[in-house]
Parts: structure tokens; sequence; C-alpha cells
């Protein structure tokens, strides 16, 4: 299908877009296209006006500013795949950029095209909960911070209001001694995941947080996990599995409980 | 006896876009996408469309030297971009190395994904020339073939790897 007949406006700096946003109750940002384009193609997405902000100086680029690293919502997956970067993460970003979608999508999508679209299933959601990353935000009043973990809502909404911009992804660096690990359940390479599970270890800042993801709604977020302790047993997993907070249902479960195990043992330097 | 079909009022803008080293000015709706541009305005009916999802890869056109898809932006947003269709890649060293390949290893029959076939192989043999088997069908992900069950495909970015010397064609 083709989409709707829009408009599309070139905002010249974030200001100018949060103003543009502000004055069309039916405008959306757009940046790399590659979830937006496929909502406008499909006619799930019928905005009148697009605002491209891709042209936007401000939110490009990634920097390192004392203890986290500073990355602009436009960075796309492929530059973090490809790692060219200081990098915090001990690798992470890098790991979770090339398991999305396909490198000709990569070249296009970014990271914070991917927060803002909230799919339950999206790499980035579910991997900056993981690293307690925080969201600075732009909108008519002013400027604020929503951490990874509060910026989800439930599939495909979030915190973010009508003519609010997300313009820098802050993630704490981790030592030298921390441990990640990040897997998910794709059908076919490059697919959305039926299902992710991360874990992030930090002896340094005493992190040791574990998140499931691809859920119907926002990942859940369980800090203290006893990933080294509780987790090591299988029956505490299926504990766990089981618990209504995570909501995961039906042969999902299965998937989720296989992920635990690799992520436990990734951590343990087991795998 | 004559029809009289009624069409809303279009609202198209004009720009200018780099295409296989051409400037071409077109007139479109904002909301046509790149790869309509290119089959409708431009001629250059190589780019196939299949999904208009981001799923098959039958649209996919390099973009500044690297792969992306055509059916998910509007042109618009490509002015000022280098644009590169099949089409560009006729009188290319590493293209004719490709066509010749697909062709002995039978990696088409239809042909209808081997554009986008033949622009991802090519950035698969510039930008990871030491792809092993596995890593080529990982690659080859994002495109979709309905016919030939990838082996053919494989084999013949296999052997451009094995035979193609790794320095690029265009100096990049
Ligand atoms: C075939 C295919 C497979 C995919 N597979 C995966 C996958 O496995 N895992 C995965 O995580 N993703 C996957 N994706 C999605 C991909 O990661 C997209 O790049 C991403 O979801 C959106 O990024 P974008 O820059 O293209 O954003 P756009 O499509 O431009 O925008 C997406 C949404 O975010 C809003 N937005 C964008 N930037 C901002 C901003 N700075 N502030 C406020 N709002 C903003 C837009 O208004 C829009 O609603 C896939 C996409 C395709 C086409
Ligand atoms: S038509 Fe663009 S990916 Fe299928
Ligand atoms: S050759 Fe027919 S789809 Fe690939």
């Amino acid at each position: 299908m083709k989409a709707i007949d829009y408009r599309i406006e070139r905002a010249s700096d974030v200001a100018g877009a949060v103003e543009a946003l502000q004055a069309d109750p039916f405008a959306k940002p757009i940046a790399g296209g590659q979830s937006l384009g496929a909502m406008l193609n499909l006619r799930l997405a019928q905005p009148e006006c697009v605002i491209d902000i891709v042209g936007l100086d401000a939110l490009k680029g990634l920097r390192i500013e004392s203890d986290e690293m500073v990355i602009g919502p436009l960075v796309t997956h492929a530059r973090l795949e490809d790692g060219r970067y200081d990098d915090a993460t001990g690798g992470m970003l890098a790991h979770v950029a090339a398991g999305i979608a396909y490198r000709a999508v990569r070249n296009s999508g970014t990271i914070g095209g991917s927060i803002c679209h909230a799919d339950p299933a999206a790499d980035w959601i579910a991997a900056t909960a993981a690293l307690g990353a925080t969201f600075d935000i732009q909108g008519p009043d002013g400027t604020r911070q929503v951490a990874a973990r509060d910026f989800m809502t439930s599939a495909f909404e979030t915190t973010l209001a009508e003519a609010d911009v997300l313009t820098a992804i802050r993630v704490p660096a981790l030592g030298d001694t921390a441990r990640w690990s990040y897997r998910k359940f794709c059908r076919k390479t490059g697919e959305f995941a039926l299902a992710i599970v991360s874990g992030v270890v930090d002896g340094q800042t005493g992190i040791e947080r574990l998140v499931f993801s691809a859920l119907d709604g926002a990942p859940v977020v369980i800090e203290r996990a006893g990933l080294f302790d509780e987790l090591a047993e299988p029956d505490a997993r299926q504990v766990l599995l089981d618990d209504d907070a995570l909501s995961i249902s039906g042969h999902r479960r299965a998937l989720h409980a296989g992920l635990l195990a690799d992520v436990i043992a990734d951590i343990r330097g087991t795998a | 006896m004559s029809a009289h079909l009624e069409f809303p009022e279009s609202h198209t803008v004009t720009f200018r876009l780099h295409v296989n080293g051409e400037e071409r000015e077109v007139s479109a709706e904002p909301r046509t996408h790149l790869a309509d541009v290119l089959r409708e305005h431009c001629g250059l009916t190589a780019t196939h469309l299949g999904c208009e999802q981001g799923v098959c890869g039958a649209c996919t056109v390099e973009i500044d030297g690297v792969p992306q898809r055509s059916c998910l932006q509007s042109a618009t947003r490509f002015e000022g971009r280098e644009i590169r269709t099949l089409e560009a890649f006729e009188n290319d060293p590493l293209g004719a190395a490709l066509r010749r390949a697909f062709s002995e290893e039978h990696a088409l029959q239809c042909g209808y994904c081997t554009p986008g076939m033949l622009i991802t192989a090519r950035d698969i043999v510039q930008r990871l020339p030491q792809a092993d088997e596995a890593r080529i069908r990982e690659e080859l992900a994002g495109n979709l073939c309905r016919c030939t069950g990838y082996r053919g495909i494989v084999r013949a970015i296999q052997r451009v790897l094995e035979t193609y010397p790794h320095e690029s064609s265009d100096g990049r």
C-alpha cells in the first residue's frame, strides 16, 4: 500500500522541532524512517505532517562524559555495530546493534527511533533498560530526564508527550570487571525477537540486574536479581518465570527460560 | 461513453536527486518513496518492490555507498545523497564479477530478488572480505528469494569473495 498524502517539514533545531510538533497535533517526528516508513506504507500511521529531524547535529554523535556515554538519538544501529567509538559498555552496544534487523535497515535506523517507537520486542528498549540508561527529553516545558526502565508504559506507548523529542541516551559506564549478557530468540535472523533476556552485573557499582523483554508490554527489570546464588537453581528460575509480575504467556515462557539459563551461564562465565 | 475519474488534489513538490552520477529534477508528492520515484519518475526499473515494509530487500539500493531500503522513506529525504541503483554497476568490475558468478552458480530464477541481492552481495564483498558461509547466510537474511533456495546465491558470493581482488572497485 502507499502512504496517505502528508507533508514534510525540516526542523532547523530541536526547539524548532518541538514547536512544529506543538503546532500540529497530527505531526510526527521522523528519524531513520525504518519503523515509521513501514507504518506509513501500511497506513497504520496517518500523520498530516512529518517533522524531519535527521539533519539536526545536536542529536548526532556519541561521546563519553565523566562516567557515562552520551549517545545522540540519531546514531544509527550500523554505527554502533561497527564499534568505532569510545565504548564504556564492554562491547554490549555493538553486540546488540549487530542483531537488529538487517544491514540495509541498520544503515538508516537509529537508536532513538527504536526507543521512541517502543515495540515490545525492540532491542534498544531491552538493552537500555538492562544498562540502566537515562533519556534526555526536550518538550514545550523544557527538558527532563526519564530512566529507561520507566520510559515505556505499554506496547508502542511511552512517557513522551506529543511535542517531546528524545535528545540523548545516557548509558552509565560499566566497570572493568563488569559482565553483561544479551540473549534473544528469533525465528529468523533479523526478525523481531519472540523472547529477550539480558543481565548486567557490575561489582564496582553493585549492580546485578536482569531484564525480561519481548513481553506483551514494557520490559520487566529486576534489580539484585541473585544471578550468582538463587537463580543458579533451576527451581528458583521457574518460580521467577511463573511470577504473575512477569506475565509471560504460554510457549514464550519456555523460550525465556532457555535464554535465562544462557544469560546466567554467560554472567557466571560458564557458557 | 467515457469514464470520468476524479482524483484528489495532489501536492507535488519539486526536488533534486543525484542518481547514478546524474542530477535529476523530480516532481512528486512528498509521500512518494524513493523506489517509486526511481521506477516511475527516473525510469530506473531495476529496483523492485516486494513488501514495502522493509522485510524483503528487493528495493535495496546504495545510498552514500551503503545499502538501504528505498521503500521506507520519502524520496525528498534523499536530496544531497549519492543514490546508486543496480543500473549504476553496469561497467563496474565488482558488479560484473557478481553478475557472472550469479549466472554461473544459478543464483537466480525469476530474477525478482536479484537487484537487491546484488546490492547486498556487493556490500558483503566490500565490508566482510573474510565472510564464511554462515556469515554470508546471516547477511542475506534481509533479502528474500522465493525461487532459488539461496544455495546458488551463497555459492556465487563465496566465489566472488575467493576470486575477486579485495580492493574495492571505486577506491572506497
Ligand atoms: C524489516 C525490519 C526489521 C526490524 N527488526 C528489528 C529488530 O529485530 N529489533 C529492533 O529493535 N528493531 C527492528 N526494526 C526496527 C528498527 O530498529 C528501526 O530502525 C527503529 O525501530 C526505528 O528507528 P528509526 O530511526 O528508523 O525511527 P523512525 O522510523 O524514523 O521513527 C520511529 C518512531 O519514533 C519517533 N521518533 C524517532 N526519533 C525520535 C526522537 N528523537 N524523539 C521523539 N520521537 C522520535 C517517530 O515519530 C516514530 O514514531 C526492524 C525494522 C525493519 C524495517
Ligand atoms: S520492498 Fe522494500 S524491503 Fe520489500
Ligand atoms: S530468483 Fe525469484 S525470487 Fe529470487
